[in-house]
């Protein structure tokens, strides 16, 4: 079992201080590749939440019986089983999303932040502790993963959900600056990624280093810890 | 007990325990593949379904669409260096047309697999793309899904074009003198498209009667059709 304030603890680190998009800069490339548009980043993002807070699930169950010299194959082995029976599970009864999300999932393999987290947390402590960790590791990639594929979809194509229609029928994408809005390639193509997420990054640094500093100008209570809620508001 | 025997032990022991994990989580997938394999190729069938109505008009054709297939060796004038697949829709028992799968190579970003029907008359009933990794906003227009104009998107010029009235040299962007428009900034990809839909038209005509004789589900080498 945890205690509230070890969630509130695990929240942080996953949603804030130690974002695997901004503060980590772990999985830059499904971050890069799949953020042409918000419905595609966001689905990858959830998809990605999924299979972290499942193999963190198992292999926080299973850490006691694995040797530590064979952990990491153990780990690959364990992270691969999951995200193909995820795969297979989507594909036979979620296959609309899947068509959607199928070419993303099996990139999950791939994405360090998963092996990074079964390693850095869940090889340590308890099942729910790292459930609840991998999910708020995913849900700190979901946020930043939404905000970069908007912001690069509203300057590049001038909208916003589109390939909704896709995950829920009847809905439609927005057109934020009218049909006439003539785009702008770059944003969409690789380099604009990059720029992206280099704003995102330096807004999450100056950010961080506001409320740092003023934390540490009126420490009412002396505890680093006080400093939290107000940065937790600032990452929802 | 010497270090070297426990040494050998040790490696005995995490190597034991590598293989029951394999054993383990291998049994795992190997046991939802199979239980997950009716539903995907349900799936599976219910998306080319609906790829085909997409292309064929409702009515045209009543006979199991997706069993009356012959399949087709690798054949270079398609762009298919695996091979691929032909369906044949009748009406009534007659020919009423072809729905050929084929792929350009010269996209602007590798290959572009399209199908293309056919009626048995010649004239293009609907094309659309299957795959492509042209430029997200510029050529991937190609594909109706991805166009911004839903009213008349650009792939629907080709419904209702009659292989008779276009001549073969003519399928291919206006830039290139052909017959079918192109959208400014991204002509390589429309032209992909035109010249691949105006080959798989000249092979169903070409190779009608073969195709449409052909028992279902048997495999055609190139050169047992010429």
């Amino acid at each position: 079992m945890i205690t509230a304030q070890q969630f509130r603890e695990i929240a942080h680190n996953g949603l804030w201080k130690q974002n695997t998009g901004l503060g980590q800069l772990l999985g830059l490339c499904p971050i890069l590749a799949v953020s042409t548009s918000m419905v595609n980043a966001t689905s990858l993002g959830l998809a990605t939440v999924l299979a972290m807070a499942l193999s963190n699930l198992v292999v926080a169950s299973l850490r006691n019986f694995i040797p530590y010299e064979i952990r990491i194959p153990v780990f690959i082995l364990i992270i691969a089983a999951l995200v193909t029976v995820i795969d297979l599970l989507f594909n036979a009864y979620l296959h609309s999303l899947y068509l959607v999300l199928g070419i993303f999932i099996p990139l999950i393999v791939t994405n360090c932040i998963v092996l990074a987290r079964v390693e850095a947390y869940a090889a340590k402590n308890g099942a729910i502790a790292s459930t609840v960790d991998g999910v708020m590791m995913g849900l700190g990639l979901v946020w930043v993963l939404a905000l970069l594929g908007g912001l690069r979809e509203l300057v590049g194509s001038g909208t916003l959900f589109s390939g909704i229609e896709m995950i829920i029928p009847g809905t439609s994408p927005l057109q934020v600056f009218g049909d006439d809005y003539p785009g702008f390639l770059i944003a969409i193509l690789p380099p604009g990624a990059f720029f992206a997420l280099g704003c995102l990054i330096a807004a999450y640094n100056s950010i961080k280093a506001r409320l740092e500093a003023r934390a540490r100008r009126n420490p009412s209570g002396g505890a680093p810890t006080e400093a939290e809620p107000a940065a937790e508001g600032a990452a929802g | 007990m010497s270090a070297r025997y426990s040494a050998a032990r040790t490696s005995l022991r995490t190597a034991a325990i590598m293989l029951g994990f394999t054993v383990a989580f291998t049994a795992m997938m190997a046991s939802s593949y199979e239980a997950t394999r009716p539903a995907i190729e349900a799936s599976l069938q219910e998306a080319q379904m609906r790829l085909i109505d997409e292309v064929l008009p409702p009515g045209s054709y009543d006979n199991a669409l997706l069993e009356d297939v012959i399949h087709l060796g690798p054949t270079p004038e398609l762009g298919l260096d695996e091979g691929g697949r032909v369906w044949r829709a009748r009406k009534a028992g007659a020919p009423s047309a072809l729905v050929v799968e084929a792929a350009a190579g010269d996209g602007y970003a590798g290959r572009i697999a399209v199908v293309v029907a056919v009626g048995a008359d010649g004239v293009v009933s609907g094309v659309r793309v299957t795959s492509h990794r042209e430029t997200p906003g510029l050529g991937d227009y190609i594909d109706p899904k991805k166009d911004r104009n839903k009213t008349a998107p650009w792939i629907a010029q080709f419904s209702g074009v009659s292989w008779d009235k276009v001549e073969a040299a003519r399928w291919t962007v206006k830039k290139d003198g052909g017959a079918f428009d192109y959208r400014t900034g991204a002509t390589i990809s429309a032209r992909a498209v035109s010249r691949v839909v105006g080959r798989s038209v000249a092979f169903a005509m070409q190779h009608r009667d073969t195709l449409f004789s052909a028992s279902a589900g048997s495999t055609l080498a190139q050169g047992a059709s010429r």
